[in-house]
């Protein structure tokens, strides 16, 4: 996974509340049995009629906004179904950072997994961002993961929270499942009472 | 003594391996499930750092969501390459990591969230995962089931634990009886109506109550089972004798002494008197109609006896979805539900895809013809359908014009065959009605199985009250 510490970079406004991982990946392209080349079917079905032309309103075609790597959404951000494809397929369009008011748990999870960054802040930092993410390509937005803030391009700065055990995941891109190898002496116990305790499980 | 603990906050208790400074906790998990979409990058990461399946007995694999459901599928020509590849990686995967596994050609097969309970493998005060958001419905068992990422489903694979931070406690109290030709789904499409997509974000829901207690087994799987469309990872029912019921005598269940042993521990698998709530939401059980909903998110639910709103009649960022929904759906703000015109009925998902669902559908087909231009009944399991062939709902089904299927998710999600053309408005009996989720530029309403069946005879949406003679 690659570190994420600092990020300079365009932010495209999404305001629409409830975006589903159903919309940031249509089920037809969860046949994959890898992990890249997704991002040219992000958000598949707002970005491209059937015929697979651009759809030129979508804020991903537009030319401001075809190299963002941050998206500011509306509240829910990634509900529905749990597939890592969503964020597979922003890291591989670009997308190394969300900011919204809320986001689904999974999806929220599957992020850090990844190197993606989701941010969440109040409703009129949020709203803010949005309008700062509408002054197109030359209002860039530094999110920090150091500091844990978010600057707009006017230099309005929000702080936001982080947990700080996936904090420390995230800006040292770990493996999860190394970290937890480490602990398999507290595995083994655990099982060894369970078959005394539990042993039907 | 003991503070009072609530039914979560045990079932959290006895899974924690390791607990950081932080909070931060390693949660064991007891049951693994497995299905082929959200699998193949896993078991490729285990491949690629040599690393194995921890507990392969206690991982169940099952391929559902890619599967065609039409007779002579076992013949991988059937099905488009990519979900054939899909599949066989899943049958390799199986057999190279030794986890147990019901392949196509098994009639065990189905829809994991059936076959898990079914078989007996998911057992009351479990923890229970799998690669697939709908891992809520296991929870009817007083067990604590979620959906993880492929990441995770990678990170149970090789440790058997997932790295957690425990939620917050929400109850779900639903009070008193339902009233006739009300379900179960009405009553978790009600609470999501109430409490909102997002009203679950970062809690566990308890449902209890004296509607919850009343209904079977299958009917509370189908309420925990849209916990996550409520927001909330697991939703979960303490056990009580139907629970234990049900579960005796399943190929997995404990037996003998075991059994007994399991069967004292499970007793104790209940919220404690006095024990902290941080949200409760309480609904009459009475007040609860059937429902359908209108938009493309599970919380846009109405009595079927209402009209479509008007996107000026909600707040915020809802404003504008709830315009994109009415534009999407092709409806009009004051729009009778009942006359929405219906195409497709599609009856199965792991929401609603048990025997009593069909045997609801059934009760109100039978003798019927259907008016809509197709109807898919696709059971959960092959032994779901086995049963209703024996019970002679796959007749009722046959006899009305309807199509009867092999097991799978199916038109659910549509990663097979079964899809909608655009336009095409169906009443379904799964769990979303998102856009484009059962087929670009479909339309999804969402119902209980008796709601479908009823839509499925007039061609509208309809009050299955009305066909069963009901006051409403």
């Amino acid at each position: 996974m690659d570190k994420f510490t600092t990020l300079t970079g365009i932010a495209a406004p999404m305001p629409l509340v409830n975006i589903d991982t159903d919309m940031i990946i249509p089920k037809q392209f969860l046949k994959t049995i890898q992990r890249s080349g997704l991002g040219k079917n992000l958000f598949d079905e707002m970005r491209f009629t059937p015929e697979g032309k651009e759809i030129p309103d979508f804020v991903l075609n537009q030319p401001a906004y075809r190299n963002a790597e941050i998206i500011v959404a509306g509240d829910n951000f990634g509900c529905g179904s749990s597939r890592e494809h969503a964020p597979w397929a922003l890291l591989d369009f670009g997308v190394r950072c969300v900011i919204s008011t809320s986001f689904a748990d999974i999806f929220f999870n599957n992020c850090f997994k990844n190197g993606i960054l989701p941010v969440v802040l109040p409703q009129e930092a949020v709203d803010h961002l949005m309008d700062d993410a509408r002054k197109g390509a030359n209002a860039r937005m530094t999110v920090d993961l150091d500091s844990q803030t978010v600057t707009a391009s006017d230099g309005t700065t929000f702080a936001f929270e982080v947990d700080q055990f996936k904090k420390h995941c995230l800006m040292n891109g770990l493996d999860d499942i190394g970290l937890t190898l480490e602990k398999v002496s507290a595995i083994d116990t655990y099982e060894a009472k369970n078959a005394t305790l539990r042993p039907w499980a | 003594m003991t503070a009072p603990r609530t039914l979560y906050d045990k079932i959290w208790d006895d899974h924690v391996v390791h607990q950081a400074e932080d909070g931060t906790c390693l949660l064991y998990i007891d049951r693994h499930l497995v299905h082929e979409v959200t699998s193949p990058q896993a078991f490729e990461g285990l491949r690629m750092t040599g690393r194995k399946v921890r507990a392969p007995e206690k991982t169940i694999a099952v391929p559902d969501h890619n599967v065609p459901t039409t007779k002579g599928r076992e013949n991988p020509d059937q099905m488009p390459e990519e979900s054939r590849i899909q599949v066989a990686a899943l049958d390799k995967n199986a057999k190279d990591f030794g986890i147990n596994y019901y392949p196509v050609s098994d009639i065990r097969q189905g829809i994991v969230h059936i076959v898990g309970p079914e078989q007996g493998w998911t057992l009351p005060g479990m923890t229970v995962v799998c690669g697939d958001s709908h891992t809520a419905t296991h929870g009817a068992f007083g067990s604590l089931a979620h959906g993880i990422g492929t990441s995770e489903v990678e990170h149970v694979l090789a440790t058997q634990t997932l790295i957690q931070r425990k939620g917050k406690n929400m109850k779900v109290e639903i009070t008193g009886s339902l009233r006739p030709g009300v379900t179960a789904k009405d009553i978790t499409l009600s609470v999501i109506g109430e409490t909102g997509t997002a009203g679950g974000t970062g809690y566990v829901i308890e449902y209890c109550g004296q509607a919850i207690r009343e209904l079977s087994m299958e009917g509370r799987m189908t309420v925990c089972n849209m916990a996550i469309e409520g927001g909330a990872r697991a939703g979960l029912i303490a056990p009580d004798e139907k629970t234990f019921a049900y579960v005796m005598g399943r190929p997995h269940a404990p037996k003998g002494a075991k059994w007994e042993a399991a069967l004292a521990y499970w007793k104790t698998l209940y919220t404690d008197e006095g024990a902290h709530f941080d949200k409760v939401v309480t609904i009459k059980g009475e007040d609860i109609a059937p429902v359908v909903t209108w938009g493309t998110s599970p919380e846009d639910v109405l009595p079927i006896t209402g009209v479509v709103p008007a996107a000026e009649s909600f707040t915020g960022g809802k404003v504008e979805a709830a315009q994109r929904s009415l534009d999407y759906m092709g409806l009009q703000p004051g729009q009778k539900l009942t006359d929405i015109q219906i195409d497709t009925v599609f009856i199965g998902s792991c929401t609603n895809g048990r025997i009593e669902d069909l045997r609801a559908a059934a009760a109100i087909l039978k003798g019927k013809k259907i008016k809509v231009k197709r109807a898919m009944v696709v059971p959960g399991s092959g032994l779901v359908r086995a049963q209703a062939e024996e019970e002679g709902l796959a007749q009722i089904f046959i006899d009305a014009g309807m199509e009867w299927r092999l097991a799978g998710c199916s038109m659910c999600l549509a990663m097979n065959p079964d899809q909608l053309a655009p336009g095409e408005r169906c009443a379904a009996t799964s769990n979303r009605n998102f856009e484009g989720r059962q087929g670009r530029g479909g339309r999804t309403h969402l119902m209980s199985p008796a709601m479908a069946a009823a839509a499925a005879i007039t061609g509208h949406l309809t009050d299955v009250r009305e066909l069963m003679g009901e006051e409403v």
